[in-house]
Parts: C-alpha cells; sequence; structure tokens
C-alpha cells in the first residue's frame, strides 16, 4: 500500500516538473520578460543592469530551480496585464472555477451513472432509446452552442435566469462562494448545465456499456444461477463491477471539466480562470498563461492519484498480498 | 422410476435472429428421478447447455421456450414468473458453470458471496451465515477456511475456485444440481477430484445431477443415465451401462468409439466424419443422415422419434424397422 502510494506519488512529482519545465520555458523565452517590464525609452545599460537583477543571465537550470522554487510557493511572477502578482490574481478567479466545475461534474454523475444504468438494464425500453438519442446531440453539440441555446431560452425568451456573471458572492476568508445566495445558485444553473452536458453523456454512455459488458459475463450469470433478487445482482454485482473503469475515465473527466470550463466561461462571462485565462493569451500575458498551465497540470495529477487511490480500494485484484496463501494449492 | 423429480417434456427452445427463427431444442423429453445423476452428451453445439438453461429459466435472451413443459417436483416451472421462479433458483435448483475463473465476483470475498447466497434462501443473520459458509467451505475440502473465507477469488486457484462454486451451487441444499462442464475449464490432474467432489456431496445429500460433460469416462463412473443430444434433440438415452455398452443408435456408437481416459479431449475421440449441423442447415429427416454410415430412404423424409430401442430408447429409424418387420 505505502510502496504503491509512495510510487505513484514519485510519478506525480515527475509529471509536474515537466510541465514546470514547460511553463518555465515559455516564461522566460516567449516574449522577453525585461520588454515587457520596462518602458519603450529605458536604455540598454538599464536593461542589461535589470536584466542582471531578475537573475537572468544566469545559467539556466538555477533559472529554472528559483522558477520552480517560487512556483511551489504561489509565486508566478507579475501579470503584465494587470501588474499584479499572477498569485494574487488566480487566488481570486480560483474559487469560481473551482465551484462551477466540482458543480458540473457532480451534477454529470448524478445524472450520468443512473441514466447509464437505467439504459444498461433496459436496452430495449423505450424511455432508454429517447435518453440515447438525446445523449447523442449531448456528446455531438459543442460547448459553446449549447451555451448559448441555453441562454437564448432561459435569459433572452423565458427571462428565468441570468446569462451572464457569478450573481452575488459571500467571501469565507479568501474564499468566495457564490453558493450561498439566491443569485449566485441562480447564475450557476446555466454554465454549470453546459459544462456538465457533455460529460454527463459521456458518463451515461460508459456506464451503460459497462453495465452491458458486465450483465454478460459469467460471474452475473452465476449470482443469477444462485437466486440472488434483482437488485443484488443489479447494483450489488453487476454495478459495483461497471464502476472500476468508469472510476478512471470519469476522474479523467473531472479534469477536463476544469480545464473545458474556458469555453463556458467565456460564454456566460464567468469570473473564474478559464476566463482569465483567455485574456491572458490575448495579452500575451505570459505569467499568468504559465501560472494557469501548472495549476490545471497539478488538479490532474491530484485527481489521478486520487483516481489511482479509489481504483486501489474499490478492487481487490490490485492489492498485492503479502504472507503466503495466495495462489496456493 | 419413482415420481420423477424433473420432468422434461417436448421442450422446444427457439432463437429469433435477424435471419429467421431457429430452432435450438425440438421435441427434447427427458426426466431426473430424485438423487438420480444424468449425464448429458454430445457434440460441441448440441444443445446441452441450452436445455440446462431452459430448465433454471436462465435461457439468454433472444432464446426462449416456445413449447413443451417443464415439470418440478410435480409443479411447471417453465411458466413461472420471475420472482417465483427466481425463489427455486439456487434453493431448489443449483446450477454449477464451466468457467470456476470466471463464475465468482472479483469484487467480493469468496465469504461474502457465500453468506449472501445463504441469507437469500435460509433467512440466517449475519452471524449464521458466516458459521453455515464456513461448514461448506470445510465440506468443499478448502483447508483453512477460517482464514480463506476472508479472501478474494483471484486468491484461490482454478480446483479451489470451482471447489468454492460448488459451495455456493449446494448452500441451500437444492434438490437438483445443473453442472455444466464442471470441470472442463480445469487442469486434467484436478477434474478427478472435483468429479470426485461433486460425486460424493451430491450422494450424501441425495441430490439429483444434470451432469453436462464431454468426458464418456466420467459419465461412465458417475452418472446413473445419461442422454446424447445431436442437433438440438435427444438421440438416445438410457441406463449409462446399456448406452455405454450396448449403443443403439448409430451417432451413440460413433461416440462410444473410443472411451476415454479420463480426461483425455473429446474432440479427439470423434470417430463420426463431418460436423454437426448448424442451427440454420439442420437437415430434412433424420439430422444425423449425412453423416450415418446405416443411412436409408426413410431417414432423408422422415423424422424419426424417441422410441423404446433395446434396454433404452433411441431416435433412429433402424429399430423402428426392427420392431415393425
Ligand atoms: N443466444 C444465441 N444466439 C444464437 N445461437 C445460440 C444462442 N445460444 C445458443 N445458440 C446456439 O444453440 C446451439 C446449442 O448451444 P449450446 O450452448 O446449448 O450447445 P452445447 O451443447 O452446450 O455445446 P458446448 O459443448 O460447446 O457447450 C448452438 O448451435 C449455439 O450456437
Ligand atoms: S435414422 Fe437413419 S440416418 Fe438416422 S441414425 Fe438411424 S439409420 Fe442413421
Ligand atoms: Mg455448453
Amino acid at each position: 500500500m505505502i510502496a504503491f502510494i509512495l510510487r505513484r506519488l514519485v510519478q506525480s512529482v515527475a509529471v509536474m516538473l515537466t510541465v514546470g519545465c514547460i511553463a518555465f520555458l515559455l516564461f522566460r523565452y516567449v516574449g522577453d520578460p525585461v520588454n515587457n517590464m520596462v518602458g519603450q525609452d529605458t536604455s540598454l545599460a538599464d536593461r542589461a543592469l535589470l536584466r542582471q537583477q531578475l537573475g537572468l543571465t544566469d545559467p539556466a537550470a538555477l533559472q529554472f530551480a528559483r522558477f520552480l522554487g517560487r512556483a511551489a510557493k504561489g509565486d508566478f511572477g507579475v501579470s503584465y496585464q494587470y501588474a499584479r502578482p499572477v498569485g494574487e490574481i488566480i487566488a481570486e478567479r480560483l474559487p469560481a472555477t473551482l465551484e462551477l466545475s466540482i458543480v458540473a461534474a457532480l451534477l454529470a454523475l448524478a445524472v450520468g451513472v443512473p441514466m447509464g444504468v437505467y439504459t444498461g438494464l433496459h436496452r430495449t425500453g423505450l424511455l432508454s432509446r429517447l435518453v440515447m438519442a438525446f445523449s447523442l446531440i449531448g456528446v455531438s453539440l459543442p460547448t459553446f452552442l449549447i451555451g448559448i441555446l441555453l441562454i437564448v431560452v432561459f435569459s433572452v425568451e423565458l427571462g428565468w435566469l441570468p446569462s451572464f456573471g457569478r450573481g452575488a458572492v459571500v467571501a469565507l476568508g479568501w474564499w468566495t462562494t457564490g453558493l450561498l445566495t439566491a443569485s449566485g445558485l441562480k447564475s450557476l444553473i446555466l454554465p454549470a448545465i453546459t459544462l456538465a452536458l457533455f460529460q454527463m453523456t459521456l458518463i451515461m454512455r460508459l456506464v451503460r456499456a459497462e453495465m452491458l459488458e458486465v450483465l454478460r459475463t459469467d460471474y452475473i450469470k452465476f449470482a443469477r444461477a444462485r437466486g440472488l433478487p434483482n437488485r443484488l445482482v443489479n447494483f450489488g454485482h453487476a454495478l459495483k463491477n461497471a464502476l472500476v473503469p468508469v472510476i478512471t475515465i470519469t476522474g479523467l473527466q473531472l479534469g477536463a471539466i476544469i480545464a473545458f470550463a474556458i469555453i463556458t466561461e467565456t460564454v456566460f462571462q464567468w469570473p473564474g480562470m478559464g476566463f482569465l485565462i483567455v485574456q491572458a493569451i490575448g495579452f500575451a500575458d505570459i505569467p499568468v498563461m504559465a501560472a494557469y498551465l501548472m495549476l490545471v497540470a497539478f488538479f490532474f495529477v491530484a485527481i489521478n492519484l486520487i483516481v489511482d487511490l479509489l481504483y486501489y480500494a474499490v478492487d481487490p485484484r490490485l492489492r498485492i498480498e503479502r504472507g503466503g496463501g495466495a495462489y496456493g494449492l | 422410476m419413482s415420481q420423477p423429480l424433473l420432468e422434461v417434456e417436448h421442450l422446444r427452445v427457439e432463437i429469433p435472429t435477424r435471419r429467421g427463427v431457429l430452432t435450438a431444442l425440438d421435441d427434447v423429453s427427458f426426466a431426473i428421478a430424485p438423487g438420480e445423476v444424468l449425464g448429458v452428451v454430445g457434440e460441441s453445439g448440441a444443445g446441452k447447455s441450452l436445455t440446462g438453461a431452459a430448465v433454471i429459466g436462465l435461457l439468454e435472451p433472444p432464446a426462449r421456450v416456445a413449447g413443451g413443459r417443464i415439470g418440478f417436483a410435480g409443479r411447471r416451472i417453465d411458466d413461472l414468473a420471475d420472482p417465483a421462479m427466481r425463489r427455486l433458483r439456487g434453493k431448489e435448483i443449483g446450477a454449477i458453470f464451466q468457467d470456476p475463473l470466471t463464475s465468482l465476483d472479483p469484487l467480493y470475498t469468496i465469504g461474502s458471496q457465500l453468506a449472501e447466497t445463504i441469507r437469500v434462501h435460509l433467512g440466517l443473520g449475519r452471524a449464521g451465515a458466516r458459521r453455515r459458509a464456513l461448514e461448506l467451505l470445510n465440506e468443499v475440502g478448502i483447508p483453512a477456511p477460517e482464514r480463506r473465507i476472508d479472501q478474494y477469488p483471484h486468491q484461490f486457484s482454478g480446483g479451489m475456485r470451482q471447489r468454492v462454486v460448488i459451495a455456493l451451487a449446494l448452500a441451500a441444499n437444492p434438490r437438483l444440481v445443473i453442472a455444466d462442464e464442471p470441470t472442463t475449464a480445469l487442469d486434467v490432474s484436478i477434474q478427478a477430484q472435483i468429479i470426485a467432489l461433486l460425486r460424493r456431496l451430491t450422494r450424501e445429500h441425495g441430490t439429483a445431477v444434470m451432469l453436462v460433460t464431454h468426458d464418456m469416462g466420467v459419465i461412465a463412473e458417475t452418472a446413473d443415465r445419461v442422454a446424447v443430444m445431436y442437433a438440438g434433440r435427444i438421440v438416445e438415452i438410457g441406463a449409462v451401462r446399456d448406452v455405454v455398452l450396448r449403443p443403439q443408435h448409430p451417432y451413440t456408437a460413433g461416440l462410444m468409439g473410443a472411451i476415454p481416459v479420463l480426461g483425455a479431449r473429446r474432440e479427439r475421440l470423434l470417430q463420426i466424419d463431418g460436423a454437426m449441423p448448424r442451427l440454420g442447415a439442420i437437415p430434412g429427416g433424420c439430422a444425423f443422415h449425412p453423416r450415418c454410415a446405416h443411412a436409408f430412404d426413410r431417414c432423408r423424409s422422415e423424422r424419426p422419434e424417441l422410441l423404446p430401442a433395446g434396454p433404452s430408447a433411441a431416435a433412429c429409424w433402424l429399430h423402428a424397422e426392427a420392431d415393425h418387420g
């Protein structure tokens, strides 16, 4: 167990170092940091001095180490666009993105898994066919189009829900939440649905496929032959087995949700990191981009680690036996 | 034979496909007495597994019972609604499948799979079910059951897993067990042990067995009677000694051409030229006639019924001719 976690941790660190390297190259060599900091009229000598002071003339390896050291402390330099520390800007935007992503992920799971189970168990039913047809729309329509459609219907035509922004937020320390106010919750509905829809249909189709697969296995046939009630066979045995591979994909999808949030945030002008990064790209705001890259990578790695541990907890075949007895006789 | 436990009469199983309805079992009739072991043999695809599945009500759609009657302990069971059939499965009719490696749910310990089965059928509490599970593991010869009960299927070898499967099938002490090639997937060295275990336990409990196997050696040692299937029908049925020593049907005679040593692969011992027809292409008349050395005109036009033939019953015109002429 401990060896397993350690191995996964080492792998995670390796991934973060690689992404850090890319972020560093971006930060250091795309555009000239000094040019971005000084005015037009700064003399060449002053620029050289500044370059020295910033450590930009040091060996690349030393600069990289320094970059990583700062990054670990959340210090990514100063945004060219806002002239403020990047860490600060991101910390402001992070809660909006995370709340949106987590709500969307929960929505995708809460709807996708039961629908997948239902359509898997009632393969030929009318409702299953309808859901499957609807899910095709979900996977094939681009996110921005879904967002715009929802805005047209629920904001413009019906006027029920706001089409942009996050509504009123409440500060809990440095974290701002929209989950505690009516306008915050209302504002969350459309973007969360937009962001969740693709993952929801994906999860549903995946769960359905896995259920169909598992329902064909011998151990399910044998469970029925043992006379177990349908409920126990379908949910105790079939669903649990179907969810083992689903955990992995769903975990990766959670990471994808955070990344996909860019589009949804742009459509709904949601004040999160996605919206921020789109602006940063427009301004060639390299420090913000580097920080965003590392943060998203961090989320992916963290989610992966959690998924691995979950997988390990669910599937006894992964737990390596110590002590005799295994495979005996 | 005393009042039969299982009575299958004119069973017909159909499989609707895109290219028409296939008749997978046709006019299958046999009976099993309490405590009796009926062996079922026949080439791959003859319909042995389908017969077993029809009896426990687990035909996989689209396959369906299209005719005939299945009676168990004096009542009709082929038309039971699902919940009633479910109460019969495991409790009255147990099943053992071919592959022990895949018959157990990999995510649960064998103890919890035993306990859930016991609790469903015997209504025992948690502790009682565990105690019974330990007894069962002991009975099927799992060493150190107190330790093994909390292990997962992947921690058991194939032979040990099949012992667990047998324990599961016998957990509620059913009156009939359908064992569909219970040893085919196992090591040759283990096969005899498992068959011996199955024989001992079912004898001790007076359980009747429908034993599907390719192994004539196992049939000869274990079964009381044997049914020979060909292309979805029973072509001969009778006491083991009669069928083995004095086969009445030319197909059976071919099968008995060489009784193999225990565990030998059966593909090699088929002495009959040609192959069994596919479901969609079963010839008219006697389905065996293209391969039969004795075939004559009547065989090509009329289907023989299963009728008394010597000490057994056989579906072959040779016997009808002998009777009438
Ligand atoms: N769901 C199905 N769809 C189409 N054909 C099927 C289906 N189930 C069984 N069959 C066919 O029915 C016939 C009988 O199958 P069955 O499994 O009973 O054979 P078997 O005698 O058990 O053979 P084996 O020795 O290979 O296990 C075979 O030809 C098989 O291909
Ligand atoms: S009925 Fe005719 S073809 Fe069929 S087994 Fe008998 S002799 Fe052979
Ligand atoms: Mg079979």
